[in-house]
């Protein structure tokens, strides 16, 4: 076996999904610059507008020449400038959220092809004409789906927030503020860059389980792997709920539809694994405290979680289920 | 099992079966290194198991040996020494030329770029072009440069020219036959336009049912099978001598078709003539879809 084949195979995959893993997080970076900016535009003609009117006050002073921003900035009491910096930081979390969301989808509908299309077209064939086994070539998509993709994401999602920072900069320029002292001082968006990349081995691992089940189905399904992998958890669920409503079962149906049912078709949207993250003190008392629960401690919380690990065996068993399917599947 | 070296399949008992069909029957062969071999059959007959069960694409009973492998259990080893061409619809239809030509160098240990660009080059297929894009005769050129670049023992042929037009086809093979194929190296193919092939070949296997029903090298059938053409007075002697098959000509002529009867004796009968693996065919395989 030639040792430097596994670069090769995620330049593959990348070849074949350039669309979803590097089109569709710029274009979703893209697309809340443009709404952020149609969004000032539009508050701007209302602040003009009101201000022609004499209504625009801040602390009771009338703006007459329009929104003055140096003026804001001249009577920020200490709690205020605080609350500035949860604010601005929580607004750049926003700003690259909108790839991040893209990636979920592209990650689901990924691996639900990843195994299925090429069977549809036969090219597996082709594929497996080549000295790569089907266990290189199967985590070849899952190192895809969990690392690749969000990745690139990730840089669409700096990039996002850094020209969100830019157009928010600018606004304020117009308005006579400092941008320093408004926006690039208190908020900190290299911290905020640094947690998204922390979050990707997070993220990652807790895909497992969904990308496992995805890739499965797409090994399995002779047609339609998305209405198998998306019933199957669900009848189950429905399944269990009558139970419950039986009384015939102890098992809870809360209990199933999270852990088993959303682990196993949502777990690749970033961000579901907050719910087992664990927050100590944090009392939300305004935007400042908010930033609080994206802090490193918390996400890396949710490795000492019998939830991340026992999904991420489960994940596992299912991609190495995914791949003896793919050996020995012999129907093209 | 080990085959002996100049063995490049031996297969032993070899069977499949699936809920409500044989493919394969006990067959047992032997395909010896450096020979060109044309796997024959009617549909559904088990020519596509067989090179499933060699490529190890399937679980089978019995025993198969490829160059020393065994498919089921050292396939990864096994596809560097053997290249693959099912029909033309197996490309992936999004790559392109430079992709998939970065991706079998990356891939393949026993890959020549250089060889397989010099191949490419012949042809109208440019670098940026999608497989997509292509007709089906410039995918088979495609598929045809990068696995002659591939320095591999074994190629295994289903149907490559499958709706192709002539052009494309004659030069296919004439293509494996000037640039690929030497001494070291042995072809498997299958194919239903056995007119095409069969100058090129050096050996032929039929196989029915799941049975190889004929296995010989291509001199060894013109000693084997006569074809007479009679004149209907001579019947009665000559199906005397068990003919394999005899069909009608127009003008009451008939046909018959001899399997290890003497020519000279038969010349008595009428003007003799070895018959095309065509005819043979079509004799061997009588009453397969009745």
């Amino acid at each position: 076996m030639n040792t430097n084949t596994f670069p090769i195979l995620l330049r593959r995959e990348y070849w074949e999904n350039k669309g979803g893993f590097f089109w569709a997080p710029i274009v979703a970076a893209g697309l809340f610059l443009l709404l952020t900016m149609m969004a000032i535009v539009v508050g701007e003609v209302a602040a003009n507008k009101a201000a022609a009117a004499g209504k625009l006050r801040i602390d009771g002073e009338v703006m007459i020449n329009g929104l003055d921003l140096s003026k804001v900035s001249s009577k920020m009491t200490a709690q205020d400038a605080q609350e500035l910096a949860g604010g601005v930081d929580l607004s750049l979390i926003l700003a690259s959220s909108w790839p991040f969301l893209v990636l979920g989808f592209v990650v689901f509908f990924y691996c639900l092809g990843a195994l299925y299309d090429e069977r549809k077209d036969r090219s597996v064939l082709f594929w497996k004409s080549l000295p790569v086994s089907d266990s290189e070539t199967v985590w070849s998509k899952v190192t895809s789906a969990t690392l690749v993709a969000p990745l690139l994401t990730l840089a669409a999602g700096i990039i996002a927030m850094f020209a969100f920072l830019l157009v928010v900069s600018l606004v304020v320029l117009i308005h006579s503020g400092n941008p320093v002292q408004l926006l690039w001082g208190p908020g900190s968006p290299l911290q905020v860059a640094g947690i998204l990349i922390a979050s990707i081995p997070v993220q990652a691992v807790w895909a497992l389980p969904t990308v496992g089940w995805l890739l499965l189905c797409s090994a399995w399904a002779r047609s339609k792997p998305f209405l198998w992998a998306v019933l199957i958890p669900v009848f189950a669920g429905l399944l269990v709920t009558w139970f419950d409503l039986m009384q015939s079962f102890d098992m809870q149906t809360f209990w199933f539809w999270k852990n088993i049912v959303a682990r196993s078709l949502l777990s690749v949207f970033p961000g579901t694994w907050v719910d087992v993250a664990q927050f100590t003190n944090v009392k939300i008392d305004g935007p400042q405290d908010l930033m609080k629960l994206f802090s490193l401690k918390s996400m890396y919380s949710t490795f000492l979680t019998a939830n991340m690990w026992i999904g991420a065996a489960a994940g596992i068993a299912m991609i190495l289920a995914a791949v003896r399917i793919r050996r020995w599947r012999d129907d093209s | 099992m080990n085959a002996p070296a100049n063995m490049t399949v031996r297969a032993r008992g070899l069977s499949k079966r699936f809920p409500n069909k044989v493919a394969l029957d006990h067959a047992d062969f032997d395909i010896p290194t450096g020979r060109i071999v044309g796997l024959i059959g009617p549909n559904g007959a088990g020519k596509t198991t067989a090179l499933k069960a060699i490529l190890g694409l399937t679980q089978f009973d019995g025993q198969l040996d490829v160059l020393g492998f065994d498919p089921r259990t050292q396939r990864d080893q096994l596809m560097e020494q053997v290249c693959f061409i099912a029909d033309v619809a197996i490309l992936p239809r999004w790559i392109r030329v430079r992709e998939v030509i970065d991706f079998v160098a990356g891939v393949h240990p026993r890959f020549d770029r250089a060889k397989c660009e010099r191949f490419i080059a012949n042809t109208q297929l440019k670098p940026a072009m999608r497989v997509r894009e292509m007709s089906k005769g410039m995918i088979v050129q495609l598929h045809l440069a990068l696995v002659m670049a591939i320095d591999a023992r074994l190629l295994v042929l289903d149907e490559p020219t499958l709706g192709l037009d002539i052009l494309y086809r004659k030069q296919f093979y004439q293509r494996l036959l000037e640039d690929y194929f030497d001494e070291n190296k042995t072809i498997l193919v299958t194919t239903h336009q056995v007119e095409e092939i069969e100058h090129i070949l050096t050996d032929v296997m039929f196989i029915r049912d799941g049975k190889i029903v004929l296995n010989s090298e291509m001199e060894n059938l013109a000693d084997r099978y006569t074809e007479v053409m009679l004149s209907a007075d001579r019947l009665d002697a000559a199906r005397a001598l068990n003919p394999v098959d005899e069909r009608a000509l127009p003008f009451g002529k008939v046909v018959m078709l001899f399997d290890g009867v003497e020519r000279g004796h038969l010349e008595s009968f009428g003007e003799t003539r070895t018959p095309g693996l065509a005819d043979l065919f079509v004799a061997t395989m009588k009453g397969t879809y009745a």
